[in-house]
C-alpha cells in the first residue's frame, strides 16, 4: 500500500509540472486521480454491465411458427363456411384467454371455475396424453396419478369455464398419443402439482422427449404393439417376445399408405390458416 | 420361462392372469367388481373374493358418480356410494383408472372416517344427503 500511495504521489507532482492545455482532459485526469488515491477506503465496485453475446455468423432465427391443430379442418364435403365461421369464434375466445402451444406429451397446468370447489377455481396438473376434436369442440386429456389414483380430465378447449392454461414442460414425444400411458408404470405419468415452469425460448425448436416406457403385466386396455397403433414409446423387448411381435404383424396393413382416398395434405391449407389467425389476432 | 426370468425385472415376474377379468370401461353395473377407497376395516382386510356389485339403486340398472349401490362383500350385504369409475363422464368431469366405491351405512353415513383416493367435486352437489361423507374426503379433483 506504501509503495502505491508513493507513486501516485510521484504521478501527481508529475502531472503538475506538465502544463496541459486541454482544460477538459486535465481536469477529468485529476479527478480520476483523486479518486484512486483520496482517503483510505477503496472505491465502490460498481459491476460492469452483463455482456450480450450475439452470434453474427448465424442468421437471426425467427420465432417457431405454431397453428393449434384445432383450426384445420377435417377432411370432408362440409361447407368451408362452417369452419370459417368458427375460426372466427375461436379467434373471440383466444382475445379473452391465453391458449398457449402445446402438444401431446407437454406438462400442462389448467385452472377451471368449478361451482362446487373451494373459492370457485379447480387446479389440476398433468400430461396431455391425447388431442381431439376440430373447431370449437376440440378437446385435450390431461392425465397424473394422484394418491396412487389415476386420474384423467378431457378439457373443452374453448369451454367458458376455462379459466387459465399453462404450460409448465414444453415438449413432444415420440408418438401422437400417449393412451398407453394407462397401462404403463404409475411413475411415468405422476406429476407434482407444484412445479415451475420450464421456459423454452421462442425461437427454440421444441425438444423430443424420447423416453421409453415400461409397462404394465399384460393384458393391456389394447393390444398396442399391433402396427395399427405404430407406438415408438414402449419398450416391447422387455414384456413381450419377439415371437410375439412378429405374430403383431399379422394385422398390419402395408396397402394403407398407398390408399389415395386417405391423402391429406394440410400444408397449404395451414399456412392460408396461420396467416389468417394472426391478421386476425392483430386486430 | 427362461426369457421372463432373465430380461423381465423382478416387479414383473411376479405371478400373474394372462386374460383380462374385468369389464373393460362400463359404468357400474351388476357384479362390477369394485375397490373400496376408504379405510373402514370391512373394505380393506383381505378376503378371496374380491366386492361386486349386486344391485344398483338406479331405475337403468346403471351406476354412475353419485349413485348407490349395494355390495357384496366379504360374504355381507353392503351398501356404498359410487365416487369414481372408469367410463368416462362428461366433459371437464375426471375420470378415474379404477371403480371406486365408499362404504356407508343404512343412513347415508359412511362406514370409514377417511377416504384415501381423491373425488370428484361434483359429488358436492349432494352435499345434503353425504355432507358426513363428503367431509372425511382428503382430496378432491
Amino acid at each position: 500500500m506504501a509503495a502505491c500511495t508513493q507513486r501516485t504521489g510521484a504521478l501527481a507532482r508529475l502531472i503538475q509540472n506538465v502544463q496541459f492545455h486541454h482544460e477538459r482532459m486535465f481536469s477529468v485526469f485529476s479527478l480520476r486521480l483523486q479518486a484512486a488515491g483520496s482517503g483510505d477506503k477503496p472505491p465502490t465496485f460498481t459491476p460492469p454491465s452483463k455482456p450480450v453475446i450475439l452470434d453474427k455468423s448465424k442468421p437471426e432465427e425467427a420465432a417457431r411458427r405454431f397453428v393449434s391443430p384445432e383450426f384445420i379442418p377435417p377432411r370432408q364435403r362440409t361447407a368451408p363456411l362452417k369452419f370459417f365461421l368458427e375460426r372466427k369464434d375461436m379467434i373471440q375466445r383466444r382475445r379473452v384467454l391465453n391458449i398457449p402451444e402445446f402438444y401431446v406429451g407437454s406438462v400442462l397446468s389448467v385452472t377451471t371455475s368449478d361451482p362446487h370447489a373451494s373459492n370457485n377455481t379447480n387446479r389440476f396438473v398433468g400430461i396431455c396424453i391425447q388431442r381431439s376434436g376440430k373447431g370449437l369442440g376440440a378437446t385435450f386429456i390431461l392425465r397424473n396419478i394422484i394418491d396412487g389414483q389415476g386420474v384423467e380430465i378431457c378439457y373443452e378447449l374453448y369451454n367458458p369455464r376455462m379459466k387459465h392454461i399453462e404450460v409448465l414442460k414444453l415438449e413432444k414425444r415420440l408418438d401422437d398419443n400417449l393412451m398407453y400411458l394407462r397401462d404403463a408404470l404409475p411413475e411415468y405419468s405422476t406429476f407434482a402439482f407444484d412445479v415451475k415452469p420450464v421456459h423454452l425460448s421462442p425461437t427454440q425448436e421444441v425438444p423430443v422427449n424420447e423416453m421409453k416406457v415400461r409397462m404394465k403385466p399384460r393384458p393391456w386396455s389394447k393390444r398396442w404393439e399391433r402396427p395399427k397403433f405404430n407406438i415408438k414409446g414402449i419398450r416391447f423387448d422387455l414384456c413381450l417376445t419377439p415371437e410375439q411381435m412378429e405374430h403383431a404383424q399379422k394385422w398390419a396393413e402395408p396397402w394403407r399408405q398407398y390408399d389415395m382416398l386417405k391423402e391429406y395434405d394440410t400444408s397449404t391449407l395451414e399456412e392460408k390458416i396461420y396467416q389468417e389467425v394472426q391478421a386476425e389476432l392483430r386486430k | 420361462m427362461a426369457f421372463s426370468s432373465m430380461t423381465l425385472p423382478k416387479m414383473l415376474t411376479t405371478h400373474y392372469r394372462s386374460f383380462s377379468v374385468s369389464t373393460v370401461v362400463t359404468a357400474l353395473q351388476k357384479l362390477t367388481r369394485v375397490r373400496v377407497v376408504d379405510n373402514s376395516s370391512l373394505g380393506n382386510s383381505p378376503y378371496h373374493r374380491s366386492p361386486r356389485v349386486i344391485h344398483v339403486y338406479t331405475k337403468n340398472g346403471v351406476g354412475k358418480v353419485g349413485d348407490t349401490v349395494l355390495l357384496a362383500i366379504k360374504g355381507q350385504k353392503k351398501k356404498a356410494l359410487i365416487v369414481g369409475h372408469k367410463m368416462p363422464g362428461s366433459r371437464m368431469s375426471p375420470r378415474f383408472d379404477s371403480n371406486n366405491v365408499v362404504l356407508i351405512e343404512e343412513n347415508g353415513n359412511p362406514t370409514g372416517t377417511r377416504i384415501k383416493a381423491p373425488i370428484p367435486t361434483h359429488l358436492r352437489k349432494l352435499e345434503g344427503d353425504y355432507s358426513k361423507l363428503l367431509a372425511i374426503a382428503q382430496r378432491f379433483v
